[in-house]
């Protein structure tokens, strides 16, 4: 791709990379649009941390159920084959390792797989970290999704966090609107680039060394 | 005869003191047990712990306790939402206090009381902040942290159905919290849809056994339900389409 992927082209991008009869679980916010573009004839199973396998899409405005939501609180449907269950038993299967897959969006990710994304460590700020460490040190694999560089400009991927930690070493890769980066134990390794830059051009606008 | 079933609301909970430990089930507004809390503000206790999910959204509910002024202190995972207008101003004012948990932990802090388990060592919270002071013990490869149980004076929760021994059901993602508050207080009470002759609900599946319930307040159909059946209509909890993509990115 020459240009630079769109929101739903870079979830797309991720669905792709989604092995049939994984059970996933996409965090609040961008990930969620992954389970818009699994490729057809794909068997995923979704997890929402709320109490519920095999979660569907967004129903019409008619067939809204206040009693059947996920975990960013907004109404979802139920596959066939779905199941419930309560919440000790939901992060159960996160924190027992049952769990294949999550994607997760973030303020920060360091080169050691620190994952940053529940708080900004404002003062003030009314914190909530709701599962998003359960998630982080229980999903089998951590991908996370997110723009490269943050409104402020500042890179997202860092040599050290600077904001809390969710949980340290847990991040696999990370999909951005430039590349998709692979956390080694060298640091992020830069597996595809989107739009025109070189590796050599993302080392200069990140500050970060990047391995081939 | 056994029978849990009450016919008045503020009985069931007329017995909760001033500063207690209140367990409140639901996610967000799945499985809130509204006209629970609302029996709680009219009987008046205040000095409250909340143990819960979140701290409440819009101006019913839970964010209804707080604002009546009864909480001193939330225990939850998630207060700032959207519409947590209340919790914010309140924490911010300082007129509340917050023990942050992550959910996961939550639920099993919640899980250990109630089951009588001691402590447990998690890994979750294992180099943030929220596991600052806590011991922390290597155990195999890995690290963990300590936790708590969490017990509570009370749990009110929201299920489907109930009959007179307290068996419950639920629906869909409204059950969350409430199988394992039930098991976590000294006095759990339920309000359900309907309650239900002994032996409709079939056995194979019950969800919550009415050994963990003290208490069974019938209120009345959801809205969204006509004689069991989904009907929808009706949008009661103001929950929106389409899917929002702006809160983390």
């Amino acid at each position: 791709m020459r240009r630079l992927p769109t929101r739903e082209e870079l979830a797309a991008r991720i669905a792709e990379d989604i092995p049939e009869g994984a059970v996933v679980n996409l965090g609040i916010g961008a990930p969620t649009l992954v389970a818009n573009f699994i490729p057809e004839g794909r068997e995923i199973i979704f997890h929402t941390e709320n109490g519920m396998l095999g979660m569907g899409p967004a129903p019409s405005a008619r067939r809204l159920d206040p009693d059947l939501i996920n975990a960013g609180k907004q109404p979802v449907t139920e596959r066939a084959g779905a199941a419930y269950f309560h919440h000790a038993d939901s992060f159960a299967m996160m924190r027992g390792g049952h769990l294949d897959l999550c994607v997760l969006g973030a303020f920060q990710v360091s080169e050691n797989g620190d994952l940053a994304n529940w708080s900004t460590g404002q003062p003030g700020a009314v914190p909530a970290v709701g599962g998003a460490m359960d998630l982080a040190v229980g999903a089998k694999e951590v991908y996370v999704m997110t723009d490269l560089f943050a409104r402020s400009g500042e890179p997202k991927l860092v040599n050290t966090c600077s904001y809390p930690l969710t949980a340290p070493r847990c991040v696999k890769r990370i999909y951005t609107d430039h590349a998709i980066f692979d956390v080694t134990r060298h640091g992020f390794r830069v597996r595809e680039i989107f739009g025109g830059l070189s590796p050599h051009d993302l080392e200069a606008r990140t500050g970060l060394k990047l391995h081939d | 005869m056994i029978s849990k079933i009450r016919t008045n609301i503020r009985d069931a909970v007329a017995h909760i003191p001033d500063g207690a430990t209140v367990m409140i089930g639901g996610f967000g507004r799945a499985g809130q047990p509204i006209e629970l809390i609302d029996a709680l503000i009219e009987h008046g206790v205040r000095d409250l712990t909340i143990v819960s999910n979140n701290a409440g959204s819009g101006d019913t509910g839970i964010a209804a306790l707080l604002a009546a002024g009864r909480v001193r202190k939330v225990v939850c995972s998630f207060p700032r939402q959207s519409d947590s207008w209340v919790f914010d101003r309140l924490y911010r004012a300082g007129e509340v206090e917050l023990e942050l948990v992550p959910q996961g932990n939550l639920a099993e802090r919640i899980r250990a009381a109630g089951a009588g388990i001691g402590a447990f060592f998690s890994p979750t919270g294992v180099g943030t902040e929220l596991a600052a002071g806590k011991e922390h013990r290597a155990i195999g490869e890995r690290e963990y942290v300590l936790e708590y149980p969490i017990h509570a004076d009370a749990a009110l929760i929201s299920a489907l159905h109930a009959d007179r021994y307290g068996n419950l059901v639920y629906r869909k993602t409204g059950r969350n919290f409430g199988p394992i508050m039930a098991t976590a207080a000294t006095i759990t009470i339920a309000q359900v849809d309907t309650c239900v002759e002994l032996g409709a609900l079939d056995p194979e599946s019950i969800v919550t056994a009415g050994i963990f319930v003290d208490h069974v307040v019938a209120v009345g159909e959801r809205s969204w339900l006509a004689d069991g059946r989904f009907v929808g209509g009706t949008d009661p909890t103001g929950i929106t389409l389409p899917l929002s993509t702006k809160e983390i990115c």
